[in-house]
């Protein structure tokens, strides 16, 4: 036994040493595999393809998404983001990959990763990486990059540039993705002040940021414009534009912290509650689903696909599609179309919207389907805007 | 977690022994560095072993051909060793880079005086390097606590703690020159991070409060004040909840222009390195340290202070895992923002297990844990292997040294004559 095990010990060792001399895998493809890529690995497959290019042809070009410390598996930007890429795999011969960022020192380092492996469009993903994506670009003026939630030039009076902010001007080669998500959010807080029995609503964030805020503000005008319009009187717990004041979990992480701002805003009388804090807002979903006294409204993806055990609480979602942004930008670069600086998403060109009514179909009356709808179509003529109803015009 | 109740038994009984032919791998290790390596060097190897397996289980390629197993059980193999390797090639280049592209690069700077290509091909390894460098301080923090008896686990904290305190230095105080800047900033972080770690420290001396449950709880008000630190009092000017950047007179010199981050910070973890050695073997306050460690009470009636030894680690324990926060920040980022560390304060309680809380192994061990991590990068991006497999070998190995009696029925290899390291004592004594 002890001699079996010597020998066999020694023989794992021998094989590993002599892997390191032998030839590098020959670069044909292995037969399992299909030979050119032009076809996207079996959906279920979330890690990012591996089949080498065809000896002969030039690589497809490599599409690669940094992500932030969420993780690809966020269920929020960067899942949605990756989405994108993901779509665009089934729809073009391209390579997609992500790296994931677990600490700060990560983000330069997964960028370099693939500005080394000759990476097409780099998509990174949130406002953390805004300083060093604009450094990587302004170095590399041929690469192209795409950024979500975030904008060029990004610098204020005396700020310096490459160190407190990324440009101070727009950058040719980089796409700052961002969603005009307060349109999207004025329809839900319509819809909730039209569907509320108690006369109270409610929403709160995860930290005061714009990306989150501009949820927060829309909701507000919504509810704004339908006591306008109705001369109602449904109040809004949790944000006030006026004074830049709201409820805020401090983190993205807390479903705890969702259970208990949605208890405390029941307390005060709200039905329905739209929170803008990621998987946060879930806890607050499990709240209404048990009392059965509160809805909740989805936000970012469409809650009754990505939490389906909620949708019976659900009343709709605040769709903001990260996706269709990712994956429209990869296609104006593959038809030659790619051009820098900023991209608003908004609801003229349904990058934003709510989504279905779902298990509430039945529930909303026709008559506020069709002041939505309404709505919707004054907000993409522009003949109704939501800063304009905020300050009261 | 530490040795085996038994073990100075079948140590005393197997020493005799150990003089005649060593039976197993042992029989080819002489010398008692080499020894003291074999336990650990072992636990890599097993480790690395069985990531492979995880690797092949979880990959694409080899599911395809499993299913046809019947069929053509060559292929199958084929496609494991193909996926092993394509896997740990990655790890490697990604970590140490390609010695024929470092001498090409060499080449090309001697002929030309170009140095791009040679940055080029030596960035994986200074990369490596630099992503062990908090490593380093971070697992002498916890080392030292267990040279005295006491669980650390507050490295993370600490880490939290001592990085917004450089950064603080670095980012509030301008006009001074780097040779003033610079080493205030590391003190601030320093200091910052002794502070966290002295807490418990007399807590645990004044009142017997448990180590392990004071730094856990000082881990999380450190969470939750960075939190409120970078969305309110030190937050930069701008929406984004970070600190502003540190100025450049309080940064830590880098050797080489961008992307290449390597910097003195390394150079400064080594220094520290050898300074614990020395303060733990070369003086009396480190014989003080180490004789509380292996026996307090017999500690306390040859005459030592026991209730000031414990304040004392843990401060130091606390600054030196400060200082890995510090080298970060000076070093690396040069801004703090949510979510700054990795994990490496809990990472760093399992590097110094690996190093058996010396010095120098606490140095190898996170040069080993730098590299899987930087490696980590390339391997996710060209092999397609999430970047948790290096947590999972990680993890493995150390399995495998927390178990070195395993590893010694495994390979074969008799108890070792040389004294063993007191790890912690546990709990109630």
């Amino acid at each position: 036994m002890k001699k079996l095990f010597a020998v066999l010990s020694m023989l794992v060792i021998l094989s590993l040493a002599l892997s390191a001399c032998a030839p590098r895998p020959t670069p044909t493809p292995p037969p399992t595999q299909p030979p050119a890529p032009t076809k996207p690995p079996a959906p279920t497959q979330p890690p990012a393809p591996t089949q080498p290019p065809a000896p002969t042809e030039a690589p497809p070009p490599l599409i690669g998404q940094v992500t932030d410390m969420g993780g690809i598996d966020d269920k929020s930007f960067n899942a949605s983001a990756w989405k994108g890429i993901q779509d665009a795999m089934k729809e073009f011969a391209i390579q997609g990959k992500y790296l994931e960022s677990q600490q700060q020192a990560d983000y330069t380092k997964n960028i370099q990763q693939y500005i080394d492996e000759g990476a097409a469009l780099i998509v990174t993903v949130g406002f953390l990486l805004g300083v060093d994506t604009a450094k990587f670009a302004i170095a590399n003026p041929d690469l192209k990059f795409a950024i979500v939630d975030y904008t060029y030039p990004d610098c204020w009076p005396g700020a310096e540039v490459g160190v407190q902010c990324g440009a101070d001007k727009e950058l040719p080669n980089v796409r700052g993705l961002i969603f005009q998500t307060d349109q999207a959010a004025f329809l839900a807080g319509y819809l909730a002040a039209g569907m509320t029995k108690t006369g109270v609503v409610a929403t709160y964030g995860g930290i005061k940021i714009p990306p989150v805020t501009i949820f927060m503000k829309g909701f507000e005008a919504g509810v704004k414009y339908y006591n306008q319009q109705k001369g109602a009187n449904v109040r809004l717990l949790g944000w006030e534009t006026a004074r830049d004041e709201g409820t805020f979990t401090g983190n993205f992480e807390s479903t705890d912290d969702g259970r208990r701002l949605a208890e405390s805003f029941m307390q005060e009388g709200a039905d329905i509650i739209l929170p803008v804090a990621g998987p946060v807002g879930l806890g607050s979903a499990a709240v209404c689903k048990e009392t059965k006294a509160c809805l909740v409204i989805g936000v970012d993806a469409d809650w009754y696909d990505t939490a389906p055990e909620y949708r019976e609480v659900l009343l709709t979602s605040v769709l903001k599609k990260i996706d269709v942004a990712v994956y429209s930008t990869i296609k104006d670069l593959l038809e030659g179309k790619f051009s820098g600086g900023t991209r608003v998403y908004a609801i003229a060109d349904g990058g934003v919207d709510i989504a279905p009514y779902h298990e509430f179909e039945d529930d909303v009356p026709a008559e506020l389907k069709a002041e939505i709808d309404a709505i919707r179509k004054a907000l993409i003529d522009g003949s109704l805007t939501v800063d304009g109803v905020l300050s009261g015009q | 977690m530490a040795t085996p109740p038994n073990s100075q038994e079948t140590r005393n009984a197997a020493s005799p022994a150990a003089s005649p032919p060593r039976p197993g791998v042992a029989r080819y290790v002489s010398g008692s560095a080499a020894q003291a390596l074999l336990v650990p060097v072992l636990a890599v190897f097993v480790g690395l072993l069985l990531g492979g397996v995880v690797i092949a289980a979880t990959d694409a390629g080899v599911a395809a051909v499993f299913r046809a197993f019947s069929a053509d059980p060559g292929g199958v193999f084929r496609a494991i060793w193909q996926a092993v390797v394509k896997g740990y090639g990655a790890l490697f280049y990604g970590s140490i880079g390609s010695p024929r592209e470092m001498l090409d690069g060499y080449r090309i700077y001697l002929e030309t005086g170009d140095n791009k290509a040679l940055l080029k091909a030596i960035y994986p390894f200074t990369e490596s390097l630099t992503t062990a460098t908090p490593y380093i301080f971070a697992g002498l923090a916890v080392a030292l606590g267990f040279r005295c008896g006491l669980f650390n686990i507050g490295a993370e904290g600490q880490f939290f703690i001592g990085a917004l305190g450089a950064a603080f230095v670095g980012y509030s105080i301008s006009g001074l020159p780097a040779f003033l800047h610079l080493p205030l900033a590391l003190l601030g972080g320093a200091l910052a991070g002794a502070v966290w770690g002295a807490v418990p420290g007399y807590l645990k001396a004044r009142f017997g409060a448990h180590e392990v449950v004071n730094t856990i709880m000082m881990n999380w008000i450190a969470f939750r004040l960075s939190d409120w630190l970078l969305t309110g009092p030190m937050q930069a000017a701008g929406f984004r909840p970070v600190t502003p950047n540190i100025k450049m007179t309080a940064a830590l010199p880098r050797f080489f222009e961008d992307p290449l981050r390597f910097n003195w910070g390394f150079i400064l973890a080594l220094v520290m390195a050898y300074v614990v050695y020395w303060l733990l073997f070369k003086t009396t306050i480190g014989f003080e340290i180490r004789a509380v460690g292996a026996n307090p009470d017999g500690a306390k009636y040859a005459g030592i202070n026991v209730v000031r030894n414990f304040v004392l680690v843990m401060t130091l324990s606390g600054a030196l895992a400060g200082l890995a926060g510090t080298a970060q920040v000076l070093g690396v980022d040069h801004w703090v923002g949510q979510g700054f560390s990795a994990g490496y304060g809990f990472d760093s309680i399992a590097l110094a297990l690996l190093g058996k809380s010396h010095p120098l192994g606490v140095v190898l061990a996170a040069l080993l844990f730098g590299f899987l991590r930087s490696g980590a990068t390339r391997m996710q991006s060209l092999a397609g292997i999430p970047i948790d497999i290096i947590s999972i070998i990680q993890g493995l190995v150390i399995i495998f040294v927390a178990a070195p009696a395993l590893i010694r029925w495994l390979f074969r290899i008799p108890v070792p004559t040389a004294e063993e390291t007191v790890l912690t004592r546990g709990w109630g004594k």
